[in-house]
């Protein structure tokens, strides 16, 4: 994990690596200062001589000027190291994303990798810069104290061994403990958050069935156990403090009456005793940081966790070595195709299907829900892998072709779809970079979205909001068909597209696409029977199966459940009332 | 102990700025919420002045230990220890008070930051809940968000850590400034000249620093925000192959990034090494001067003197030290108060309607009177101005008097509508997306107001009747599902928290429902996430379905309820819709024409003017939009 992790740091690895050196020259420094001060009270004003006390303190500026440059540099490096590493890791994951199946988007879930990349980013990076700078600077600090101490007086300095062990025994077991109320709290926010996401999204539902109040409970049970929880933490967490001081207070008056006995029998000097109560300060201070550096590391060690699950992921989604590059026209033939989304043979959401479009075809599919209408058209641009049989786009198996070369060719308009926060031009450029502005006319009077672009003060330089929230549901929709239509596909899948779009304009659309596109292939899965009525195919699907493939007059004459479909939606015959 | 993360969301607040006076005003409203634990803060100030004085002391016992006891034994032959061994002992007595008291501020301050969070974090949800709808509209889930998350993340780092150090390095320096006066005059003079010069950097550093940080949080909230969105739409990249734009802009955003944290991060970093190696100058100047000073006899400064004061000013030094590390997080905290207390200061739906939804029944003489338990019968409840109060029969009719309404001042959605509904009849909208058919609903339960006009329910108008009371009496199938995370039958008793299981499920099998939520893994009992992904659009819908079933209201509005259900399961659902529809009136809107031709009424909308109303039949015979719309197809194929 580790590893992964520091292959990230790449060109910030000078300064990664500078910081701990300046670090450590910091503290060096640091540590002179009691020692010097210790022969500035004895020879110099112990014994009254000024040019002593001129000659060391120049050495002590010396010092401390040395502390502060080096200190300042390793800040510097420490920061540039740290935003770098970020910086890597972000583009690692994000590049990353970048290559992932649906089915690996799926599996982590939108929501989940968008934490990884942000919050746990910026943990990480806070652990980062904490590791080459305090994880360094207070072992070392702890480490020059003691030898320093030492060397002042050797049997006085046993008092730090015998506390320090004590000590960081105390603060270790109530790290340990406190770790995981941490973590449960940290969960318990999340289902907080979570409340307040629902009730964000379902305000319209809370407010009609008046569950303000019940809602309030629920997030205040939620808000009750963190706070009770959270407590009990912090106050695991606050004994420390008096527990430092408690140690601190213990060691100077141990160090006072022995360092006292000392100087009194000669043994030791007034210097001495003041620089030694230095040391312990600084010996228990840095063993205050590393507890606290300790805890950050392991509390990012779940975040550190998190990311490398994303940066390890492996898609198996790959262009072949060598790919076809070009998709010759817009068949399709699915031959004995089976797909389960668990990789199981024995949970198969697709079964033996078996299809032949031609290119130019227009084709219908029907079926329930749960009847993997979805699952079977999200095979032909290879955004998922057939679990069992061949599927061929212009007669070439889609796994022999370039990925994003299928997918030029093969445009898909997704039940659930998106638009991003940009003018109306921009987004519709998704399908074409340099598509003119006469083109995007063209597709938006085809998806029939021109009319209503129109109608807006600034209209195809309008701002969409991020989600599309400033344009109705069926004008995202049409917006979204005319996108697809710029990349002039051989192929066009809508799935479910048109579902918020009414009627008439629906019919539009379809007679458009007859009439512009008649050469590319149009595959388009509804739930209105009448808009594929006079599609030159209809498949029939029910769970997973194709349960019958004819024209509109064949499927009324021997397939159940299409005409089941169709005379519900007439529902008393004559006039096709659904457009 | 977790660092926060600090980062608004991508409409993040500090670039909007804050300025002094709502920093102050925003401390002072803090301060206000920590007010209600007055015994508790007496308490921790108390203890906070007990641990500062026996660390002053202790910082001024190696004066007293030095001059007082080791130098004068120095010059005896046999020296007696006992005196000294009483003073540390006295000490150690001492000390241990100072740590009772540090263990029990520590302990106290919990209960007190944590409870603010606490009091904070259900202030500002229950507020939100109170909000008119319209306030959800202009604001992104994502910026709301942000409070819950961020805003509330700084603000715990500020209770739990920043002010209780505060407090304490606060009280401390000022004793600490004491101590040293007493000590030597001169030698504190040239701390305060040296704390000046501290300050200065600080300042500049600092000030620098924050601009550097609030320029790290815009960046980091657009990266996160272009992270997110595109994330959400990622099926949408890879279907348009469009991954090399979407890193294009990544990387530029997340060089910005790199960059502004560099430099951000670059003053911060240096402002402790600046603080630290200031204090050690301070300190060997210290060292320096008293020598002088002590040598020369000036100001009767001992040995021991210096001792102390040295610990002294490292005493000093290091809260300054602590105060200046705070600063950022400070500000940064108030400012995600300042958004907090924003949304709490938004003005919560306005109710004043009087008349109240009751249970009821008949007495004997046929007249209506109010009853305790559940019955099948509703009533208005009408206080009158005289105090009397009269009852009016629940019936369900509704009727729109010449009503305008705007979302926005000067841009009208609906004009002059009027219509009514009879109890029982169900009264359909048909037209073109942005016609208004949404719009007409949402009046009817208030989640907005009208701009003209009025809208009588069973002839009461209904800003007259309490807003909770008036949307009980209505169920409504929104476009959106929207559940939440509980079992499948949590989700329907949502309709009415008190429903028996057997009413559940009844109101499962009239919404068709039942059968695939038995085929469920663990039946009505599956967990289901907030948005139902394990759930097919149809099976969430049906689900919604029943939700409204079980609230049994008098009204319906079914918002395109059925459009994204397969033919199959609409027919189900149609025949449980039918039932449920049947004895109570309903507003339908939908677009196919099959789902509303049985309607008693039928109101064609256009540009938000009703253009047409009538019957299937009296439609059709009237050849106007409404044909057309019924028989467009042959028209346009």
């Amino acid at each position: 994990m580790i590893k992964r992790l520091a292959r990230c740091v790449r060109e910030y690895r000078p300064y990664a690596l500078l910081t701990p050196v300046l670090v450590l020259l910091e503290v060096a420094m640091d540590i002179l200062l009691p020692m010097l001060m210790a022969v500035i009270i004895d020879s110099g004003i112990q014994q009254g001589d000024p040019r002593m006390i001129g000659k060391m303190s120049l050495g002590l500026l010396g010092c401390t000027f040395l502390a502060l440059v080096f200190g300042v540099l390793s800040g510097q490096t420490a920061s540039i190291a740290s935003a770098g590493f970020a910086k890597n890791v972000r583009h690692d994951l994000y590049y990353n994303l970048q290559t992932f199946s649906f089915e690996s988007i799926d599996r982590f879930s939108t929501s989940s990798l968008i934490t990884r990349m942000t919050t746990d980013v910026d943990y990480l990076q806070q652990a980062f810069q904490m590791s080459i700078r305090i994880t360094v600077r207070a072992p070392f600090m702890l480490a020059f104290s003691l030898i320093m101490a030492f060397h002042i007086n050797h049997r006085l300095s046993l008092v730090f061994l015998a506390v320090l062990p004590v000590l960081g025994l105390l603060m270790y077991l109530i790290m340990s403990r406190a770790h995981p109320i941490f973590e449960t709290v940290f969960k318990m926010y999340d289902k907080l958050n979570t409340v307040v996401q629902e009730n964000l999204r379902g305000i319209r539902v809370v407010k009609s069935y008046v569950r303000e109040e019940h809602e309030i409970q629920k997030f205040q049970r939620t808000s009750q156990d963190i706070y009770v929880t959270f407590s009990r933490a912090q106050k695991l967490v606050s004994c420390i403090m008096p527990l430092m001081q408690l140690c601190m207070f213990g060691c100077s008056l141990i160090l006072s009456w022995m360092g006292g006995r000392l100087i009194v029998f000669g043994e030791m000097t007034t210097g001495m005793l003041v620089s030694l109560l230095s040391y312990a300060f600084q010996i228990l201070i840095s063993l205050m940081m590393l507890a606290m550096v300790f805890m950050m590391l392991v509390i990012s060690k779940a975040s550190a966790q998190r990311v490398v699950e994303v940066l390890e992921e492996k898609t198996d989604l790959h262009s072949p070595d060598a790919p076809v590059t070009q998709v010759r026209d817009g068949s399709i033939r699915f031959e004995n195709v089976g797909f389960s989304y668990a990789k199981d043979a024995k949970k198969l959401a697709l079964k033996d299907v078996n299809l032949t479009i031609q290119s130019g075809e227009t084709v219908g599919i029907l079926g329930g829900t749960g009847a993997a209408k979805t699952t079977l058209v999200q095979l032909i641009p290879r955004l998922y892998d057939v679990t069992q049989g061949k599927l061929l786009v212009g007669g070439v198996d889609v796994r022999d072709y370039d990925l994003s070369a299928l997918r030029e060719q093969v445009a898909m308009v997704l039940q659930k779809n998106e638009l991003f926060s940009g003018t109306i031009k921009e987004n519709l450029r998704w399908g074409n970079q340099d598509a003119s502005d006469q083109e995007l006319e063209y597709v938006c009077k085809l998806a029939c979205a021109h009319e209503f672009i129109q109608t807006f003060p600034t209209g195809y330089d309008t701002y969409i909001e991020q989600g599309g929230t400033n344009v109705s549901g069926g004008q995202k929709q049409r917006l979204c068909i005319a996108r697809a239509l710029l990349k002039k596909p051989k192929i066009l899948i809508l799935d479910d597209s048109t579902s918020a779009v009414d009627t008439k304009t629906d019919a539009r659309i379809r007679q458009a696409f007859a009439q512009e596109i008649p050469d590319t292939t149009k595959l388009i899965i509804t739930q209105r029977a009448a808009s594929v009525e006079h599609a030159d195919k209809i498949v029939v699907l029910d769970e997973g199966e194709i349960a019958d493939i004819g024209s509109h007059e064949e499927l009324m004459e021997r397939c159940n459940i299409y005409r089941e479909v169709y005379t519900s939606q007439q529902k008393g015959g004559g006039v096709d009332e659904t457009v | 102990m977790r660092q926060s993360r600090q980062s608004p969301g991508p409409r993040g607040g500090f670039s909007r700025g804050q300025s002094l006076q709502e920093t102050k005003g925003n401390m002072v409203r803090l301060f206000k919420y920590m007010a209600r634990y007055k015994v508790h803060l007496i308490l921790v100030a108390v203890f906070i002045l007990v641990n500062a004085y026996a660390m002053v002391q202790g910082n001024l016992f190696l004066q007293t230990l030095i001059d007082q006891h080791i130098l004068p034994l120095t010059q005896v032959e046999n020296p007696d220890f006992s005196r000294m061994l009483g003073a540390i002992l006295r000490m150690a007595g001492l000390y241990l008070i100072g740590v009772g008291a540090s263990f029990a501020y520590n302990r106290v301050m919990v209960v007190v930051s944590q409870g603010t969070q606490k009091q904070i974090r259900d202030e500002l949800f229950a507020h939100m809940q109170r909000l008119p709808l319209r306030y959800f509209d202009t604001h992104t889930h994502g910026d709301l968000m942000s409070r819950y998350t961020n805003d509330i993340d700084t603000l715990r780092q500020l209770l739990s850590q920043s002010i209780p150090q505060l407090l304490s390095s606060g009280v401390s320096l000022l004793f600490v400034f004491v101590a040293m006066l007493t000590v030597s005059l001169p030698l504190t003079g040239l701390v305060v000249a040296m704390v000046f010069v501290m300050t200065k950097m600080v300042g500049r550093v600092g000030g620098s620093s924050a601009r550097y940080f609030v320029k790290q949080q815009e960046v980091l909230g657009s990266l996160n925000g272009y992270i997110e969105e595109m994330t959400h739409g990622q099926k949408v990249v890879k279907v348009f192959c469009y991954e090399e734009q979407a890193k294009e802009k990544f990387d530029a955003l997340n060089q910005e990034l790199c960059a502004a944290a560099t430099q951000a991060n670059r003053l911060a970093n240096s402002l402790m090494p600046l603080m630290m190696n200031l204090g050690n100058i301070q300190y060997v100047l210290i060292a320096i001067v008293g020598g002088l000073l002590a040598i020369g006899g000036v100001g009767g400064l001992t040995l021991g003197g210096i001792a102390s004061f040295l610990q002294l000013s490292r005493a000093f030094s290091g809260p300054i030290g602590q105060v200046s590390q705070q600063i950022n997080s400070v500000i940064m905290a108030l400012a995600g108060a300042g958004r907090i207390f924003q949304l709490m200061d938004e003005a919560p739906e306005e109710d004043s309607g009087s008349v109240t939804l009751v249970n009821a029944c008949y007495r004997q003489d046929g007249t209506l009177q109010e009853c305790e338990e559940r019955t099948s019968l509703w009533a208005w409840k009408q206080p009158h101005d005289d105090g009397s109060v009269t009852y009016h029969k629940l019936e369900g009719d509704v009727r729109f008097d010449k009503v305008d309404f705007a979302y926005v001042e000067d841009k009208p959605v609906l004009h002059d509508i009027s219509l009514f509904a009879k109890p029982g009849q169900k009264v359909a909208f048909v037209g073109a997306t942005g016609a208004g058919k949404t719009t007409i609903t949402n009046l009817i339960n208030r989640f907005y107001d009208l701009s003209q006009g009025k809208i009588l329910y069973d002839g009461i108008d209904i800003t007259r009747m309490k807003k909770a009371d008036l949307r009980r009496s209505l169920g409504v199938v929104l476009q959106d599902t929207n559940l939440f995370t509980g079992t499948v039958m949590e989700n329907i008793r949502y309709g009415r928290l008190d429903a028996s299981d057997e009413e559940v499920y009844a109101a499962a099998k009239l919404a068709g429902a039942h059968g695939f939520i038995r085929r469920l893994p663990q039946g009505y009992d599956t967990l289901i996430d907030g948005d139902g992904s394990e759930l097919s659009q149809g099976q969430r819908q049906l689900i919604s379905i029943a939700r409204a079933a079980v609230a049994d209201p008098p009204v319906m509005i079914l918002d395109e309820a059925t459009s994204s259900i397969d033919t199959r399961t609409e027919s189900i659902v149609q025949r449980g819709m039918d039932s449920l529809m049947t004895g109570r009136t309903t507003f339908v809107i939908a677009h196919r024409l099959s789902t509303v031709r049985n309607s008693d009424v039928i109101m064609v909308l256009e540009l938000g003017r009703i253009i047409e109303r009538g019957s299937h039949q009296e439609l059709i015979a009237q050849g106007g939009k409404y044909h057309q719309l019924y028989t467009g197809a042959f028209e346009l194929e």
